[in-house]
């Protein structure tokens, strides 16, 4: 076969996975009937093994690096269709919407425990602090966007009250550090009244540049403005994240996570780069906290419970630790599954605890594994190899 | 007389009980290839592990140019131009060869925030300088590898992945080079191989001190110009190759060992 041809199957068969996947994700989400739900699920399984088994998860990765373009076609223009079709149904924005923010809170544990091998297990917490501080502030007269990067300012602020500990400490205990905070942290909204103890707060509706966001979107669900901030929010930490993946920044986070005497024979400043992978990811998940809180429009300590770090955890674990583009299926899978199959709902816990450990016995890489690093775009194509 | 480049005086280190290196002195000038034998648990790794600082020392000192060493962290003795190799390899195996490499250097990479995260053409052109720097270091160990510099680490053969060992220890163009035995897991031929590239090493930056740990007795007797022999922590004999190998103690607790 002529190259060029080649590549022209592999644009079809790239066009075709993205027509596939957008089809099935927009039924999931408008589909009510549990058996046709489940239908759905079992084509999306089928699909995901022919797919495998045709080696697309490989091609894609390595048509995006080398053309982009093809990237926003079909990645990109998927979502927008997909929102445009569903731009009266609620419940289907509010997924998306969700699926985003929690996709975002996972890059900064990408950036923690896939980048620098921090574990976290107070993900839900420093959701709940930029939640929390986004409720006690929007009703002051600060504007809206500058509010909830204040509410990532705050999780990385109190973030870096559990450094000390978290540096001290190494491996399991580290991590247990962090799952005493998240425990803490919900007692303590429990019991505070200031913040609204058990019931917690109302959050005035989202402005910007006095756009309400409460109020319906060119004639659409009031969800359609949440799911635009959500997925803005999200590409732009995407974009950060992956930039300091390929960066001297991800090389030095990489050598912290892998070997920590090797990093210090090489002058690598091991609490430094924790510091700064800690307090950052903190900061996105603090964003994405309270952009949640403004979708949800009242929160309380139930919204952020230890079980929902977990949720989390089992996301970056999911996804592939260490790939930002894994927490993105990965999120959509363990946040609207639960919600569309409601007799999973009670054994959600059961069954994530159950994925999870399936995961790392059978595939530890996660559902999209983490390549090797490419700095550019043309990155290993000066030389070009044969493989 | 050579510029002395460390200077080890009464380097004690103890683990509880057990004294792994005992008041231990050498001088290592510019140029030296001083060879650290010894049998098995003898002290020779927790040497290189109390220069290099990860070991506290009980008591001695550690001086670099005459610049007090003895309690500087790690990173500070790399940064002051001290650099290893690890007995059993410490390479990061999911990064590909060149991160492997520019890891070495990486007091020499720029790590602002805004140069690595807004500043991608700069930080482009700065890649592609390190990019040549890390194939002309392996275009002298072995030139096949430069083909391999995209590639991970586990691709590589046991005697490539020493070299790139190496090859990250020098990137950084350290004065002193600390080799905890380099030629574990290879064959005799492969050993002959790197110990040749050590030469040649040896030849294009003259003023480099090595420090060799090496099991094989003709390995020492071909490379290196000095030898110290370590015992149960101490020192029992120094001076060349003949002096050392007639050595009375040394025979002993070398047969004794086997
Ligand atoms: N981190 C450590 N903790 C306790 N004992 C150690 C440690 N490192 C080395 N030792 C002990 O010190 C002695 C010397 O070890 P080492 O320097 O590794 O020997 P060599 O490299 O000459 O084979 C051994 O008895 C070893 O068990
Ligand atoms: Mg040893």
């Amino acid at each position: 076969m002529k190259k060029q041809d080649k590549y022209l199957v592999t644009y079809c068969e790239i066009l075709l996975t993205s027509t596939i996947t957008t089809i099935l994700v927009v039924a999931f989400l408008i589909v009510e009937k549990e058996m046709l739900l489940g239908a759905i699920i079992g084509l999306g399984i089928l699909g995901f093994f022919i797919a495998k088994g045709r080696g697309i998860p490989h091609k894609i990765d390595q048509v995006y690096r080398e053309h982009p373009c093809v990237f926003y076609l079909t990645i990109v223009s998927p979502v927008i269709i997909a929102i445009v079709f569903c731009r009266h149904e609620h419940f289907a924005l509010f997924m998306i919407a969700s699926v985003a923010i929690y996709a975002t809170a996972c890059l900064g544990l990408t950036l923690q425990l896939g980048y620098t091998g921090l574990t976290n297990f107070a993900g839900a917490a420093f959701l709940g602090v930029g939640g929390y501080t986004v409720a006690v502030l929007t009703n002051q007269s600060i504007p809206n966007v500058l509010v909830i990067l204040l509410g990532g300012l705050m999780a990385a602020i109190i973030g870096s009250l559990l450094i000390l500990p978290v540096l001290r400490t190494r491996g399991h205990y580290a991590a247990l550090v962090t799952i005493a905070f998240a425990l803490l942290f919900k007692t303590f909204l429990e019991i505070n009244d200031t913040l609204g103890g058990p019931q917690g707060l109302k959050i005035a509706s989202f402005k910007f540049f006095g756009l309400d966001f409460n109020e319906p979107l060119l004639g659409s669900s009031f969800y359609l403005s949440y799911v635009i901030a959500a997925l803005l929010l999200m590409l732009v930490v995407f974009i950060i994240t992956r930039l300091i993946e390929k960066s001297w920044l991800g090389l030095h986070l990489d050598a912290v996570r892998l070997d920590e005497t090797v990093a210090s024979c090489f002058g690598i400043n091991i609490a430094a780069w924790k510091i700064l992978a800690f307090t950052l990811g903190n900061f996105f998940i603090g964003l994405a906290g309270g952009l949640y809180a403004q979708m949800l429009g009242h929160i309380a300590p139930t919204n952020f419970t230890f079980a929902d770090s977990l949720i989390l955890i089992s996301i970056v674990i999911l996804g592939g630790i260490g790939n930002p583009l894994g927490v993105i299926p990965a999120s959509f899978l363990i946040i609207v599954l639960p919600e569309k199959l409601q007799f999973i709902q009670e054994y959600r816990f059961l069954l994530f605890s159950i994925l999870v450990i399936l995961v790392l016995v059978y595939r530890p890489e996660g559902l999209l594994k983490r390549g090797l690093r490419s700095f550019y775009r043309t990155w290993g194509r000066e030389r070009k190899l044969e493989n | 007389m050579k510029t002395s480049l460390l200077q080890v005086e009464g380097l004690t280190v103890r683990f509880g009980g057990l004294t792994a290196l005992s008041n231990l002195d050498f001088k290592l000038g510019e140029g030296d290839l001083l060879g650290l034998i010894g049998p098995n648990g003898s002290g020779k790794t927790t040497c290189f592990n109390a220069i290099t600082g990860l070991y506290k020392k009980n008591s001695g000192s550690v001086l670099l140019r005459n610049k007090e060493i003895t309690h500087s962290s790690p990173q500070n003795i790399y940064r002051n131009g001290i650099t290893r190799t690890f007995q059993r390899l410490r390479l990061a195996i999911g990064l590909s060869v060149f991160d492997n490499l520019v890891i070495g250097d990486a007091m020499h990479l720029n790590t602002s925030i805004y140069f690595n995260v807004f500043r991608r053409s700069n930080l482009r052109a700065d890649i592609k300088n390190r990019l040549e720097q890390a194939e002309e270091i392996l275009a002298f160990f072995n030139p096949k590898l430069i083909d391999n510099i995209y590639q991970p680490i586990g691709k590589l053969s046991m005697i490539d992945r020493r070299r790139i060992e190496v090859c990250r220890a020098l990137i950084s163009k350290p004065s002193v080079l600390l080799l905890d035995e380099p030629s574990a897991g290879m064959t005799h031929e492969e050993t002959r191989d790197f110990m040749t590239d050590l030469m040649e090493i040896k030849i294009k930056t003259p003023k480099l001190g090595v420090i060799l740990i090496e099991h094989e007795m003709n390995v020492i007797e071909r490379v290196t110009d000095r030898c110290i022999v370590l015992s149960y922590g101490k020192k029992i004999a120094e001076g060349d190759y003949r002096d050392v190998s007639t050595n009375k103690d040394v025979r002993a607790a070398y047969l004794g060992e086997d």
